[in-house]
C-alpha cells in the first residue's frame, strides 16, 4: 500500500500506522477514550494483512505482561490504554524497563484521580516522565499534538525502543485520540521474519540453540553490587537520550517577548492563543516539547534569556511547570495555567492568564 | 577406582540432564522444587525440543528457576506468568512455552491470569507447585493452605470462616473448555516422580498438537515453611494434603 491521505481519529490513525510500521503484536484492554485502538485493529484483521497478533486481554495487568513476554522474544509489540489502565500497568512497565525490553505503550490520558472522568487531560505527566512504577527508570516519552503525529510517532517509538532496548511511551490525550484530522499514512513496512529476529536480537528468548548459552530475561539480581551496576547502566541510557533524542518545536519564538511552553493538545490551543495575543499587540511564542523525557531543558533555558516571562500551559494542576522551572532556574517569571478534571481551556482563557499572571496590569 | 571407571558406559545407570545447570540449587534440602525442575528439564531433553522451548519463572521460591533450567527463560512478575507465556506463544505458536509457578503465584495474585489463559485455551503448559504455603516470603498462608494448617499468618491454623476456604485451582481449571489435560501429581517417592514425569511429557506432547492448555499440579512439600524435617514433611503431605488434593488425572483429552 502506498502513502495515502485519510480522515481518521487519532486512535484509529495510531492503530493503522502501527500495522504499517510492521508491528508484530498488540495486547490491550478497552477503556475510554482509547477503545477505538483495539476496535480498529480487530476490524482490520491485521493477522490476515501482515500476520500481526491482536489480543484482548483480561485486564491491563495481563496486557502489559503479554507485552513483556512478547517483547522478550524480539517482537515489535505494543499496548495502549488510558490513565487508570496505565496505573494498573506500572508494575509491568517497571519490569520491562528493568529487564531492558523494547516496547511501546500508548496513554490516551483522561482526567483523574481515581476513575476520574472520560474527558481529556494531561494530568499523567508526572507518572509518564518521572518513572511511573517502582525503581529508578524512565520511559522515553513522545507527545503527539495532532492525528498526523499519532500516526508518525508509533514507528519512531518502535525505532527508539529498539535503539535503547526500553519502553517508549506515547503520551497522548483524549482530544488527540478522539478528534478527526487528515493524516498521511506511510507505506507498509514488512514484519521481520523469525530468522531475522534471531539474527538481529541475540538476547531474545526464542529457544536455545546449541550454539549459544541460554538467554534469560529478568530484572532480578539479589547481589546489590551487581544491581547498582545495572542501575548505573540504565542511567547511562537516560543520559544518552538527553544528548541525542530531545525533540521540540518552536513557533513564533524569534522576536517573542513572552513564551508559552505546552505539549499535546495544549500546544494546539496555544497556537490560537498566539494569534489572539498578537491582535492585542502581545508578542508571544510557543515552545512545544515533543519529547517530554528527555525534556528540552537547553532550549527552554535559551529562551529564558530572551523573554520576559513564561507560561506553562497544561491540562493539569501544574506538572510540567516543575521541569520548566528547573530549566529556567529563576531567571524569569514562570507561571502555570491549566484547566483540569477533563476541562479543555479556551485560547482566550490562555491569553487572559498570560496577561494576568505574567505581563501584569 | 578412577572417576572415569565409575562412569563407564556399562556402569552408568543415571545421568544428570545437561538441561539442569551446575549452579547450586537455592532450595532447602528436601524441597520438592528441585525434583520438579529436573523432571521438567528431562522431558525437554528427551523430546529434543530445547531449541524451541521457553520457560517462565514466577515470583516465589522458584524465581531463580532460570539459574537452574538450562533453557531460554523469562522471569515474570508475581502471578503474571500465564500472561507472559501468552504473549510469547501468540507470537511464536510453534514453540514450546511453559510456566512454572507456586500456589501463591498461580492461585492468589495470579488467579485471573491463570483462569483466562486456560479459558482461552492457550497452547502452553502450566506446572503448578502446590506446597500449601508461601515458601519464599517465610511461610505465610497460601490460597491452598488446608483448613487447620498453621502458617505465619494463620498461626492458630487456617480458620475457613475467617480466612476463606482452601482453593482447588486444578479442579477449577478442569471445568474450562480451554484446558485439554489437567492432572495432579506429586514427587515425594520414586514412583510418584515417574508418574509426574509421564504427566509432564504428556502435557508437552499435547502442547505440540495445539490441543489447548495443559495443566500439571504437583502437590509438594515446604519443609522449611511447615517447620518440619523433610521426612516429616513428606509424611504430613501424604496424610493431610493428599486427602484434600487427591492425586490423579482430572481431565484427559478424548
Ligand atoms: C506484587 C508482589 N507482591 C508480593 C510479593 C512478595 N512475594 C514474593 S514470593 C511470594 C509468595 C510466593 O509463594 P508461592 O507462589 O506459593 O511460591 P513458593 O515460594 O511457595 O514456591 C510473595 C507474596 C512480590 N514479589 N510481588
Ligand atoms: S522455603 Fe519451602 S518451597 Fe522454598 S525452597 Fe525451602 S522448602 Fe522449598
Amino acid at each position: 500500500m502506498a502513502k495515502e491521505l485519510k480522515l481518521m481519529k487519532g486512535n484509529e490513525a495510531i492503530a493503522e500506522a502501527a500495522i504499517r510500521a510492521g508491528s508484530d503484536a498488540y495486547f490491550g484492554y478497552p477503556i475510554t477514550p482509547q477503545s477505538e485502538v483495539i476496535e480498529y485493529l480487530m476490524a482490520e484483521k491485521p493477522h490476515e494483512r501482515t500476520g500481526m497478533v491482536v489480543l484482548q486481554a483480561e485486564s491491563e495487568l495481563a496486557a502489559i505482561n503479554m507485552v513483556y513476554g512478547a517483547a522478550g522474544t524480539g517482537k515489535k509489540v505494543w499496548t495502549s490504554s488510558s490513565s487508570p489502565g496505565i496505573s494498573l500497568k506500572q508494575e509491568g512497565i517497571s519490569y520491562i524497563a528493568g529487564s531492558e525490553l523494547p516496547c511501546v505503550i500508548v496513554n490516551v490520558v483522561r482526567g483523574g484521580p481515581g476513575l476520574g472522568t472520560i474527558q481529556p487531560s494531561q494530568a499523567d505527566y508526572f507518572q509518564a516522565t518521572k518513572g511511573g512504577g517502582h525503581g529508578d527508570y524512565h520511559l522515553l516519552v513522545l507527545a503527539p499534538a495532532s492525528v498526523q503525529e499519532m500516526a508518525d510517532f508509533i514507528g519512531d517509538a518502535f525505532d527508539l525502543a529498539f535503539k535503547y532496548r526500553g519502553p517508549v511511551m506515547i503520551l497522548s490525550d483524549g482530544v488527540i485520540g478522539q478528534m478527526m484530522e487528515k493524516v498521511y499514512l506511510k507505506e507498509q513496512v514488512p514484519r521481520l521474519s523469525d530468522d531475522e529476529i534471531a539474527e538481529k536480537y541475540p538476547w531474545a528468548t526464542i529457544g536455545k540453540p546449541a550454539s549459544r548459552e541460554r538467554n534469560i530475561i529478568t530484572s532480578l539480581d539479589l547481589d546489590s553490587s551487581k544491581m547498582e551496576l545495572h542501575n548505573i547502566h540504565l542511567q547511562s541510557k537516560y543520559r544518552q537520550m538527553e544528548e541525542e533524542e530531545v525533540r521540540f518545536e518552536k513557533i513564533n519564538c524569534d522576536d517573542a517577548d513572552y513564551l508559552f511552553v505546552a505539549y499535546g493538545s495544549s500546544a494546539r490551543i496555544c497556537q490560537k492563543s498566539i494569534q489572539l495575543a498578537a491582535e492585542k499587540g502581545i508578542k508571544v511564542g510557543l515552545l512545544r516539547p515533543i519529547t517530554l523525557f528527555p525534556f528540552p531543558k537547553k532550549q527552554i533555558s535559551e529562551m529564558a534569556d530572551k523573554v520576559k516571562g513564561i507560561l506553562s500551559v497544561e491540562m493539569s494542576a501544574g506538572q510540567m511547570i516543575e521541569d520548566v522551572k528547573l530549566a529556567v532556574n529563576g531567571r524569569v517569571k514562570v507561571e502555570h495555567f491549566g484547566r483540569y478534571g477533563g476541562i479543555i481551556p479556551t485560547p482566550a482563557e490562555v491569553v487572559d492568564a498570560l496577561i494576568e499572571k505574567i505581563i501584569g496590569e | 577406582m578412577k572417576f572415569e571407571d565409575i562412569i563407564k558406559k556399562e556402569n552408568l545407570i543415571y545421568k544428570k540432564t545437561p538441561l539442569m545447570t551446575d549452579n547450586t540449587l537455592s532450595y532447602c534440602p528436601g524441597c520438592g522444587h528441585g525434583t520438579a525442575h529436573r523432571i521438567t528439564m528431562e522431558i525437554v531433553e528427551e523430546m529434543g525440543i530445547v531449541q524451541d522451548t521457553i520457560g517462565i519463572a514466577p515470583v516465589g521460591c522458584s524465581v531463580l528457576a532460570y539459574e537452574f533450567m538450562n533453557v531460554d527463560m523469562t522471569q515474570a512478575a508475581h502471578g503474571r506468568a500465564p500472561a507472559v507465556a501468552t504473549g510469547i506463544k501468540r507470537c511464536w505458536p510453534d514453540k514450546f512455552v511453559f510456566t512454572y509457578q507456586g500456589d501463591g503465584d498461580l492461585a492468589a495474585i495470579g488467579t485471573a491470569e491463570t483462569i483466562h489463559a486456560c479459558n482461552r485455551g492457550e497452547n502452553i503448559t502450566i506446572i503448578f507447585i502446590n506446597n500449601g504455603i508461601y515458601g519464599m516470603t517465610g511461610g505465610q498462608m497460601a490460597p491452598t493452605t488446608i483448613e487447620g494448617m498453621r502458617s505465619s499468618t494463620s498461626p492458630y491454623g487456617r480458620d475457613a470462616a475467617l480466612m476463606g476456604h482452601p482453593l482447588k485451582m486444578t479442579e477449577l481449571v478442569a471445568q474450562l473448555p480451554g484446558t485439554c489435560f489437567v492432572t495432579r501429581q506429586a514427587v515425594h517417592t520414586p514412583s510418584a516422580v515417574r508418574k509426574a514425569k509421564k504427566a509432564i511429557r504428556k502435557a508437552f506432547e499435547l502442547q505440540k498438537e495445539k490441543k489447548g492448555t495443559t495443566f500439571v499440579e504437583i502437590v509438594s512439600n515446604c519443609n522449611s515453611g511447615w517447620k518440619m524435617t523433610p521426612v516429616q514433611a513428606n509424611k504430613w503431605m501424604v496424610d493431610n494434603m493428599f486427602p484434600f488434593f487427591p492425586l490423579g488425572d482430572i481431565k484427559v483429552p478424548e
